[in-house]
């Protein structure tokens, strides 16, 4: 008992945003099985009607059940998310290590490469995608997922650097092992650290690029709720009713809030110059 | 030095380059038909051959692109498709609203994000610092387009102070026209101040802690010309580098925020052209938006390069 209260005092971040985090993640698991109405359910005769017992959040402009709709496009938001850093961890990560162990002229184009991709936000190259593709959430993955391709690629290089010269590296490289043995075996256990914090990062910043997107029109498309088009939908109807411009971003804040405070409760953890890591246990 | 700068002018262009051909590659060259994109797949075959004739789509990529390339640095862009008007004229247009949004929401975010992150910096640790640290944290998880509507719903539905969107053009007067810049920058600037504020103070807690600080400390320099003298100085070249990376967020930021207020910038000509389909003006506006975002970067290295010399060292 006393550990976890020291754990609170010290940790304040990472014990808010694990807790934020964790009952994000619940509400979007309890929408697989579980939302207060069908998400899809219209009833015009109630539509923008104000929070209530039957309607916890209150009714959009179609009558539709807000909390449900939240419950769904945050998870919509989350899965997005998740694909996105998916391919940004495998992409960046396999790169990045290439990079690193190789070095050379293949290190060099990656670089380059990576430097490239900095100058397209992920939001201009998702505008890019949709212009040819129309709009669709698979463009908000992809755009995100490439631009964290070249983020991952430049954190796991930077980390493989440090690390790649100890003596157990050197040692694995000696005794004739394969660079992808190595990359596997050694230098993620290593680095896994730096990736965990950056992977929260990341996710924050994919939950807010797909909000953004969505409210342009260019994600999730309907039927299917988004949380951006929520609140691209109650800025239309926010004279009638400015409570319906409220939920939604909270449950984006939320998120990212609870994301965020983690990213940075975990690099505080996990930080062994720092020592911290005895705190948790 | 010169070579420094000449090599590093040389990877600019190579970069721009790089960038233009990206651009051109993804829009012109991948979807196949450029027409049929822009027609739709009701199009008939004349039609769409009309099309291609009138666009120049019936000539080789290479030359295509090298024409495009060549417009670019005439300004000439031809014509848009949709608004049947010169491109770089439209350009030109919605400029005149997106770099004073910019310039209006780097401001704002300055005058905040500088004095509170130098506030926590002195007070570490304490409430002031706490308190600037958790506004922040919540700064950063509200999205600008959701942190606008708000803004809307109590400057403009509520109090009425402030127009909720649209622009009146410059000829209208200065004071005009800011007074609907106004919400959209502070939109704008909250993550921008929010980051600011937090590389300030961690900027000036690293140099509090050098040695030379201590030394003028022990001369019996007040804390304001500390500050002034020698803190504030240090401490602004990380500050000035985290300013250059974030303006490519700035810009990505602006072209949602425009669409909040549905003011007539780039951000808005982009999303618009992506709706109707005018891949051409997409193609201009984005290569332009990366082209800014890219020449930003480079401004910020060279001013990094001037006032700190190890970089050319390491080159």
């Amino acid at each position: 008992m006393s550990g976890q209260r020291r754990l609170v005092r010290r940790h304040p971040n990472f014990v808010v945003g694990a807790t934020l985090t964790l009952a994000m993640a619940s509400v979007c698991a309890l929408s697989l099985i579980w939302t207060p109405h069908a998400p899809d359910a219209i009833d015009v005769v109630n539509k923008l009607k104000a929070p209530s017992p039957t309607h916890w959040l209150g009714t959009d402009h179609f009558g539709r059940d807000v909390a449900s709709m939240i419950m769904v496009g945050a998870r919509n938001s989350i899965g997005v998310a998740f694909l996105a850093v998916t391919i940004g961890l495998v992409g960046g990560g396999l790169l990045g290590a290439v990079a690193a162990l190789r070095k050379g002229w293949i290190d060099e184009v990656v670089m380059r490469v990576t430097d490239l991709t900095f100058a397209f936000p992920a939001l201009l190259t998702a505008v890019l995608i949709s212009a040819l593709n129309g709009p669709g959430a698979i463009n908000v993955v992809l755009a995100v997922g490439i631009f964290n391709v070249a983020v991952f690629a430049r954190v796991v290089r930077g980390a493989a650097i440090q690390v790649l010269p100890r003596p157990f590296l050197r040692a694995a490289s000696a005794l004739g092992k394969n660079p992808l043995g190595i990359a596997l075996d050694h230098l993620l256990p290593s680095i896994a650290g730096v990736l965990l914090v950056q992977t929260t990062i990341q996710f924050s910043v994919a939950i807010l690029a797909e909000a953004g997107l969505s409210y342009l029109g260019l994600g999730v498309q309907p039927p299917s709720p988004s949380l951006g088009r929520m609140l691209n939908d109650a800025q239309t109807f926010m004279f009638i009713s400015p409570a319906q411009a409220l939920f939604p971003g909270i449950a984006i804040a939320t998120i990212v809030l609870g994301l965020n405070l983690l990213g940075d409760g975990l690099r505080d953890l996990l930080d062994p110059r720092l020592g911290v890591w005895r705190a948790g246990s | 030095m010169l070579t420094f700068f000449a090599r590093r002018v040389a990877a600019l262009f190579l970069t721009l380059l790089a960038a233009s051909a990206v651009v051109f590659v993804v829009l012109e060259v991948l979807p196949g038909d450029v027409a049929q994109i822009m027609l739709g797949t009701g199009a008939q075959e004349d039609t769409l051959a009309a099309l291609r004739t009138q666009l120049g789509l019936d000539r080789p990529a290479a030359e295509r692109y090298i024409r495009w390339l060549a417009g670019l640095v005439s300004g000439d862009l031809g014509t848009s498709y949709t608004y049947d008007v010169p491109v770089a004229e439209l350009v030109r247009d919605r400029l005149s609203v997106t770099i004073p949004l910019a310039l209006l929401a780097f401001i704002i975010s300055a005058l905040v994000a500088l004095p509170a992150g130098m506030f926590a910096a002195q007070h570490h640790n304490r409430l002031g610092d706490w308190g600037v640290m958790a506004t922040s944290q919540l700064a950063l998880a509200i999205p600008n387009f959701w942190f606008a509507i708000l803004l809307i719903l109590v400057f403009s539905v509520a109090l009425g102070w402030l127009p909720a969107g649209g622009f009146p053009g410059w000829s209208e007067g200065i004071g005009q026209a800011i007074r609907s810049l106004l919400l959209p920058s502070l939109a704008l600037a909250l993550g921008e101040a929010a980051i600011l504020a937090r590389v300030t103070r961690g900027a000036i807690l690293d140099t509090l802690g050098e040695d030379f600080i201590r030394t003028a400390r022990a001369k019996g320099l007040g804390t304001t010309e500390i500050m002034r003298r020698h803190v504030l100085r240090n401490a602004f070249i990380p500050i000035a580098t985290i300013l250059g990376l974030q303006f490519a967020f700035l810009v990505a930021g602006a072209v949602i925020v425009e669409n909040v207020f549905h003011l007539p910038g780039l951000g808005r000509l982009l999303v618009q052209a992506v709706h109707q389909r005018d891949l051409f003006v997409v193609r201009d506006v984005a290569v332009l938006l990366a082209g800014l975002v890219i020449v930003v970067n480079f401004m910020v290295d060279g001013v990094y390069a001037l006032i700190d010399p190890r970089p050319r060292i390491e080159l």
